[in-house]
């Protein structure tokens, strides 16, 4: 059986409602924009819907602890290709078992979602490890980021506690909407430009102390080194090269 | 001025370096009044020198202007280097302004003795103050402790700060009495003693009125310099399980001894550190904290050292095999815990997952033990039938040859770890 849905968590969480309406058995969930009819297989368009999305949602709550609605939304977050598909798998296991039964790390498709929860999270606290705040002329301070995942949802609680008494903007360049936090709220923002401060064009832009920081940031940086200890690979492991340009000392 | 600022924090910075520790966690400080900063429960390392250690703290010595001359010590009186000093808002406005750009966690202050001890804990106190109530700063901060301090200032400093250490330096008095007469291990007993007594009893306090304030919430630590002097791996173990056990220590670290100078007392200029050693001993100290070893089991008299070719967790499986092979589906935790190439998360999951059916060797795989090591030491439903007992130095062939052309395929240089 092909479910065609359109993509969405919702639509997601609907497939699974319609599912336990109709139990077909093994379903394949398919986004509409990626659906090709074959002929062999029986399809079921899926129409969205809010209040049955909402139950399942609730469903879950009821069966799940925090920990693991976390794990299920940063999954979600994940932007997976396949993730529909698993996270849909998981509800289907969950509501057919006993409680706890997300506990059974044998199980293939709850493995599956703690797996990729964790890639996120990783990232997330990648995120939180190297933003490199650039201070703005008009006292933002800034950083432009693009991870792997859409992870700036979960950042929002970690950054505003920390720097409460500055305004702050994290964007995600690559998918084109940021966070913005104006000393009382945090806001979802969309700019059409993409502010890379780093251009020398741009240094205009900065705060007169910008420089000197980060210059003695850098000095700092290579003070700190033991020469004699010099280890590549750790180093590369810890900081991969994907993420080197978000670092100031490594400019 | 900016350039004798960066004068100054290339020089204390790199004095500062050779101690290892740069945890922030422990601390889950609060950012109050909307100031800036909090604690991170388990810290956050913002980036990684070039030699693969986390950078989480801003770490610089205050000045390394010292009247005392331990030998391993690059800050030592005797030795013709370059002398700075910071001043107190210095020290605020790097803290701070590398804070607000999330290079830092936080804040680790050290400093070499200049006048005396109190003349030094105060001015390092002051910094301290000046950040917690001047700046509303809540972020980490580590204050190295001056042996000789007076109880008063070190309990003073013990209210704002998240982490406090001291070092003993060298694993056996009769190694720091080689090294730096002038000191004993008895001045760093006493101040580790004092403020584990006031930790004590001022969580016992404030569970009686809530108001009462922190002191030192992420504990203490303390640090050792591995083979200037010549330890065994036991010595060196031992002191640490009895100083973990004595003062509550969060940590110990073992920091292996970089040649500076050619003094005849220590190894001379240009030889290697002992990065290897290094890396056996934290694999012990954590088989001592989360596996559940005793550090006797792992060290004694007929094992005084580690060994070199295998971590210690093999080595004392391979030295033990009359509890192996264990069943997955029936074994304690604590028993699966001691599986070479089993960790601690694994080992969880195969309790948790083994409570909805007997486990095969693909989930095992899966939830991602290092099958290839744990398979000698483990049965499961499937494990294959097995026609002789193999023994232990066969097994550690096996494993030898296995991990041996792993290493093959990585850069010449790493394989000097090896
Ligand atoms: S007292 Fe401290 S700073 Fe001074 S020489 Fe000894 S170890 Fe170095």
């Amino acid at each position: 059986m092909i479910y065609i849905f359109d993509g969405s968590l919702e639509g997601m969480l609907t497939s699974v409602f319609e599912w336990f309406e109709r139990k077909p058995g093994l379903t394949k969930l398919v986004a509409k924009e990626r659906y090709q009819p074959d002929a062999f297989s029986e399809s079921f368009e899926i129409l969205t819907d809010r209040t049955k999305a909402d139950r399942v949602w609730k469903g879950l709550t009821k069966r799940l602890d925090r920990d693991w609605m976390r794990k299920i939304y940063c999954a979600y977050l994940s932007e997976k290709h396949e993730v529909h598909q698993n996270i849909f798998d998981l509800c289907a296991y969950i509501f057919q078992n006993p409680a706890g039964a997300e506990k059974n790390y044998g199980n293939a498709q709850v493995l599956n979602i703690a797996q990729t929860a964790r890639k996120v999270e990783r990232e997330k606290h990648r995120m939180e490890a190297f933003i490199r705040f650039q201070k703005t002329a008009d006292h933002i301070f800034y950083c432009g980021i693009d991870p792997d995942f859409n992870v700036i949802p979960l950042l929002v609680n970690h950054f505003k506690n920390r720097y409460a008494d500055q305004q702050w903007m994290i964007y995600d360049i690559k998918r084109h909407y940021g966070i913005f936090y104006n000393l009382q709220t945090v806001d979802e923002i969309e700019m059409d430009i993409d502010v890379d401060l780093l251009k020398k064009s741009n240094q205009h832009m900065l705060d007169e102390q910008e420089v000197l920081y980060a210059d003695l940031w850098k000095n700092y940086f290579k003070s700190t080194n033991i020469a004699v200890r010099k280890n590549t690979k750790l180093h590369t492991q810890h900081v991969p090269k994907r993420y080197w340009k978000y670092l100031t000392e490594k400019l | 001025m900016s350039d004798r600022l960066r004068d100054k924090l290339n020089i204390l910075a790199d004095a500062a370096k050779y101690d290892v520790s740069c945890s922030s966690s422990g601390s889950n400080r609060k950012n109050t009044n909307k100031g800036l900063g909090n604690g991170h429960q388990s810290g956050i390392c913002h980036t990684y020198t070039e030699d693969g250690r986390c950078v989480s703290l801003l770490k610089i010595l205050l000045t390394n202007h010292c009247i005392f001359d331990c030998a391993y010590c690059v800050s030592r009186r005797s030795n013709d280097i370059e002398r700075a000093a910071f001043t107190v808002d210095e020290v605020v406005e790097l803290t701070m302004n590398f804070y607000r750009r999330n290079y830092i966690e936080g804040l680790f202050l050290s400093s070499g003795i200049f006048k005396n001890a109190d003349f030094t804990m105060e001015r390092l106190l002051r910094v301290v103050k000046k950040l917690r109530l001047e700046q509303n700063y809540n972020g980490y901060i580590h204050l190295k402790t001056i042996p000789g301090a007076s109880d008063e200032l070190i309990t003073e400093a013990g209210l704002y700060v998240d982490r406090m250490s001291i070092n003993l330096e060298m694993p056996t008095e009769t190694g720091l009495k080689l090294l730096a007469p002038e000191k004993s291990h008895q001045d760093v007993i006493k101040p580790l003693g004092f403020v584990k007594n006031q930790i004590v009893q001022f969580k016992e306090e404030k569970k009686l009125i809530k108001s009462v304030p922190k002191f030192v919430p992420a504990g203490q630590s303390t640090q050792m310099v591995i083979g200037a002097t010549p330890e065994t791996d036991k010595e060196i173990m031992y002191t640490a399980a009895n100083f973990y056990k004595s003062f509550s220590l969060k940590r110990v670290y073992y920091s292996g001894y970089i040649p500076i100078s050619n003094d005849s007392r220590m190894p001379i200029l240009g030889t290697q550190p002992p990065l290897l050693r290094e890396n056996r001993l934290y694999q012990t100290d954590w088989l001592m904290r989360f596996y559940g070893f005793d550090v006797r089991e792992l060290l004694n008299d007929n094992n005084p050292h580690l060994d070199t070719d295998i971590d210690p967790k093999l080595s004392w499986a391979l030295r033990n095999m009359h509890h192996f092979p264990i069943d997955i589906n029936t074994a304690d935790y604590q028993m699966i815990l001691r599986v070479p190439g089993i960790g601690v998360g694994s080992a969880q999951k195969i309790v948790q997952a083994r409570k909805f059916g007997k486990l095969y060797i693909h989930q095992l795989k899966k939830i991602g033990i290092a099958y290839n090591r744990a398979k000698h030491f483990i049965t499961c439903t499937d494990s294959p039938y097995q026609l002789k007992d193999f023994q232990s130095h066969q097994i550690k062939g096996f494993i030898l040859a296995e991990s041996q052309s792993k290493y093959l395929k990585t850069p010449n240089e790493q394989l000097l770890l090896f």
